[in-house]
């Protein structure tokens, strides 16, 4: 009763023999467990969708759609809401949130991967570019470069690959250093408790030193904070660092 | 002792004073965002009504804040569990 503690990443679980060898890890699979379960809960929540809404999950549905809707209409300005942004942003939120909190049922959570983040933050890094494409034409992109004077070309291309990158890190950062934190704190709990209950005389010491039993309740209130506080969180975040990039690259 | 061990402990050394060093950046986002949190409380002692807006500003100014201190703790991580240097020995 004295392993050492060790952070490993996601584990490959197979290989997809093309392209020489695409590997699966855990993230992968985990991150369509989520998809499975998201898709589940949408199919279920609008099910049977009245005018008059009578059932309980009827408005639970209008609840959520209204106050993305709202979100989205209210920081980005009601050009995207019509577009269609809220059901991206919709969907990353509850793709954070639902999984970084899969990784308080055992699984690895997807978030926990830098992997995943910079997925998304790709996704994030291409809607600015189109957005400012958009909103200034190819030559006011490029002119967007040498903004405000030519020299600060170098710091440009730089702030603009950071600003994905730093959403990336900060989320990773976040889950990671909860899942840390939760790691460690249940390894020096199961050691506390070795120490203590093998202390005990005879049979007793031999049986209870085995079974960590200061890891009962104690890490589910730390389990709050670093868990389920710090996930809900960073989905809110990501997705509002989302919206105001976007917006601020349309307006520019 | 063989050259080989001296050269990996003193990498792995290095690698853990490093990995502490690295998380002095947490003193940056602790200061800013208690400064942060502070000014927020003003406002909502001064403005009640507004409490919802300087939250969820609040929420997002910390985050953002926060920024740093990740850093520091991403090249502690590496450091410490996906050390780059022991791989070159």
């Amino acid at each position: 009763m004295n392993q050492e503690f060790t952070v490993t990443g996601a584990k490959v679980l197979f290989e997809i023999p093309v392209l020489g060898g695409i590997a699966i890890t855990e993230t992968v699979v985990n991150t369509w467990i989520v998809m499975a379960v998201i898709v589940g809960l949408c199919l279920f929540l609008t099910s049977g969708l009245q005018v008059h809404c009578r059932t309980k999950r009827q408005v639970v549905a209008e609840f959520i759609v209204k106050k993305v809707n709202g979100m989205v209409g209210e920081n980005m300005g009601e050009h995207f809401l019509q577009v269609g942004y809220a059901p991206l942003i919709a969907s990353v939120m509850a793709l954070s949130a639902l999984g970084s909190l899969s990784g308080m049922v055992g699984l690895y959570a997807p978030t926990s991967d830098l992997n995943t983040l910079l997925a998304w933050s790709l996704v994030v890094f291409v809607l600015i570019t189109y957005n400012k494409f958009r909103a200034g034409g190819p030559v006011g992109y490029i002119k967007g470069y040498f903004q405000p004077i030519p020299v600060l070309l170098p710091f440009n291309i730089i702030s603009e690959v950071a600003t994905p990158m730093s959403m990336a890190f900060r989320h990773f950062g976040n889950i990671a250093s909860g899942t840390v934190i939760m790691g460690l704190l249940r390894w020096a709990l199961a050691n506390l408790s070795y120490v203590i209950f093998s202390k005990l005389p005879g049979v007793l010491g031999r049986v209870l030193g085995q079974i960590p039993i200061l890891q009962v309740g104690i890490p589910a209130v730390f389990s709050i904070y670093f868990d389920i506080f710090s996930a809900l969180l960073q989905a809110f975040i990501f997705c509002m660092l989302m919206m105001m990039n976007i917006s601020a690259a349309a307006e520019e | 002792m063989n050259e080989q061990l001296w050269t990996k402990a003193i990498v792995m050394g290095s690698s853990a004073i490093g990995a502490g060093l690295a998380m002095i950046a947490g003193i940056g986002p602790g200061i800013g965002e208690g400064y942060a949190v502070g000014k927020a409380c003003e406002a909502i002692g001064r403005q009640p009504e507004c409490k919802g807006t300087v939250q969820s500003t609040m929420l997002l100014g910390c985050a953002v804040a926060e920024t740093t201190g990740i850093y520091g703790f991403i090249v502690a991580l590496l450091l410490m569990f996906a050390n780059p240097f022991i791989g070159k020995l």
